[in-house]
Parts: structure tokens; sequence; C-alpha cells
């Protein structure tokens, strides 16, 4: 795979790095000389000079034949742009896109630069996977097919636990797809038992969080 | 008509003072409060008092532009010293605010010329510059 990257920072030169160890080829484009010269010490041919929202030196990296572009800059706007010139302008398939600003992911969004990975928002799905008052974590938003899929906890206060999947008063768009007990995940049947301390894994169509939270963890929104 | 500009430089404050003075609804926005001062130049008077209007903030976020008037913009123009905000913020007013009429300050020209096939009206005063110097030379020639 061909992969070109924009911006030399610590995601772009350790990603350039990884994707180099894996056997891809990597161009990673660097616009500040300093930092440049210090990743071509260790980069060489795979670094180059320049700014990676003009064109030139997109086509001098090979844009034309990238099988994925990434736009990891410091900065929103270059980033949407990178991706929007390699996608619409060199019909770049494959494209990925740092969002520095959450704020700034609906805007990524309205000009179809997807998908948009935003480490703020990383961390806190982290935080709410890892703070447990939290209730339900979104594990995977399927934007494009408007799915997604969450994990709930189920306390001695769920109404949930205790109940079978099949006498669950699941919304319709939401499906239980797994079971985690003890550590260990299954597919349950329409007459396995819910417990409390099960992490339940659905998948939901947009929207229906509110119904599930009612269903497996009552309280939580407060606390969230 | 409302004008809405983003970025209150020497293009931009100028554009805004023509604008007001050829009786148009004129609001600027400017991440720095500063650039208020560049708005008044060779006014006799504030440039709130001469019916201008004046907010600090970025043209990316919403709070600022919402606050800039960008529901009432008949007209956005995109002019801060940056290429590559200009060119998101004038696709954001088009797309998402569906204002009427967006121009956009693009100083690189191949840029210029890409975004002006997708239908940004993209103004470049760097290829004004080139034909210039270029017919120039001709002249000279």
């Amino acid at each position: 795979m061909y992969v070109i990257i924009a911006g030399g920072g610590k995601v772009g030169w350790n990603l350039a790095r990884e994707l180099i160890a894996k056997g891809n080829e990597v161009t990673l484009i660097e616009s500040e000389r300093t930092r440049y010269l210090t990743i071509e010490q260790e980069l060489e041919h795979a670094v180059q000079y320049g700014d990676a929202t003009e064109l030139w030196v997109l086509e001098r990296a090979g844009i034309q034949r990238a099988d994925l572009a990434i736009a990891v800059t410091g900065d929103d706007e270059d980033n949407l742009l990178i991706c929007q010139m390699a996608k619409e302008k060199y019909l770049c398939e494959r494209i990925i896109a740092r969002v520095n600003n959450p704020r700034n992911r609906s805007w990524f969004e309205l000009l179809g630069i997807q998908p948009a990975v935003s480490a703020t928002d990383l961390i806190l799905r982290l935080i709410e996977h890892e703070v447990p008052s939290y209730g339900l974590v979104h594990l995977l938003d399927l934007r494009d097919e408007q799915l997604e899929i969450i994990e709930v906890e189920v306390t001695d206060s769920s109404p949930a636990a205790g109940r079978a999947v099949q006498d669950m008063h699941l919304p319709d768009g939401a499906l239980i797809i797994s079971l985690l007990r003890a550590g260990r995940g299954f597919v349950p049947k329409a007459d396995t038992t819910i417990e409390a301390g099960d992490e339940v894994l659905l998948v939901l169509d947009p929207g229906l969080e509110d119904a599930i939270t009612a269903q497996f963890a009552p309280g939580t929104l407060d606390a969230a | 008509m409302f004008i809405l500009i983003v970025g209150a430089g020497r293009v931009g404050s100028s554009v805004a003072r023509s604008a007001l003075a050829a009786g148009h609804t004129v609001s600027v926005l400017d991440e720095d409060p500063l650039s208020h001062e560049r708005l008044e130049v060779g006014m006799d008077r504030t440039w709130e008092e001469a019916g201008g209007r004046f907010t600090v903030g970025h043209g990316m976020e919403v709070d600022a532009l919402t606050e800039a008037g960008i529901h009432e913009a008949d007209v956005f123009i995109a002019s801060t010293d940056g290429d590559n905000t200009n060119l998101t913020i004038s696709q954001i007013a088009q797309k998402h605010y569906e204002v009427e009429k967006v121009i956009v300050r693009v100083m690189d020209p191949a840029r210029a010329a890409w975004y002006r096939e997708q239908g940004l009206h993209t103004i470049c005063p760097t290829q004004h510059a080139i034909e210039m110097f270029t017919s120039a030379l001709g002249a000279i020639g």
C-alpha cells in the first residue's frame, strides 16, 4: 500500500515509522524545515519537505497513485483541505483526517471528509469507559451506515438484571449482539438470562441511547 | 445587502469601508480585537457610529459566526491571511449556512483555480499580480 502522510508531528512521524515497519511504502510531508531535517535522518527518502496544502507538493509526493492519504497536521483547516484535494482532485479512495478541535468535527462531516479522527474524542471515550458512572459507552459509530455499537453495564438495580433476553422490551432498531460475563464474551440466546455485572453489547440506530440507558442502568444519566 | 466579512486585514477592512459607504449593512469578524482600529482608518467617527458591526472571533466558530450575523448574510467574504482558513470557512458559509454569494481570497493560484472549478467564487491577488507583471514586462519588451 502507498500511503501519504501530511504532517510530521508525533502522530505523523510515528505513523510513518509503523507503516514502513509493516511493509508499506510511505511518504511523509513536513513543512517545518528543522523538523524535516530531524525526521530525514531517520526516514531518509520517505520524508519530503513542503506544504502539503499546495498541489505541487502533493503531486511531487505522488498523490495520484496513493492508496491512502492521512492528514495529521496541527491545523484543522489544513487537514480538511488536504483530504478534500486528495479525495476530490486526485481521486484518492481512502483518506483519514485528524481533528484537533472536536468542535470542528461537524465541518469535516459537512465537507465529506470521513473518517475524521479526534484524539480528544477518543480520550473522552476512554474516560467514559473507565469511569463506570457513565454507564453507557459508545464503542463504535458507523456514521455512514447510521449504526452504532454501545456497551452497557448491568447493575443490581438495572431492570434488565435477572431478565431473559427475549423478555427485554428493547425499542425497534436495537439488538443485543453479545454479553460479557466474567471476562468472557458470548452471543446470548433468546432464553439467556442477563445477570447483574454483565456487560451488554448492543447495535443501535442512532438516537436510542436514552431508551437503552433506562432499561439497563437507571439513574446513571444523572450521574453523567 | 447584508455583507459579512471575515478577516479585517488591509483587504477586508477596505472592502468593509467601501461597502458601508455604499449603503450596505456590513459586519466584520476578526480574531484580533485591535483589527477594529484598521476599520476606522480615514473615518471621522467610530466604525459602529458609522453603522458597522464588529465581532471578535474565529471564522470556524459557530458562536462567532452567529453573533456576526451569518444567518442574515446575503454575501460572505473570506479575507483572512490564511488560504486554508478562507477556503474552509467559505465552504462552510456556502454549504451549511447557504449564504447566497460567497467570495474567497486565495493567494495560491493553483488552488484558487481548482476551487473555482469546484464552484467557489475565488479571487487570487497573486494571479492578478503575475498577469500585471507579465504585461508590464511585455510593454517594456
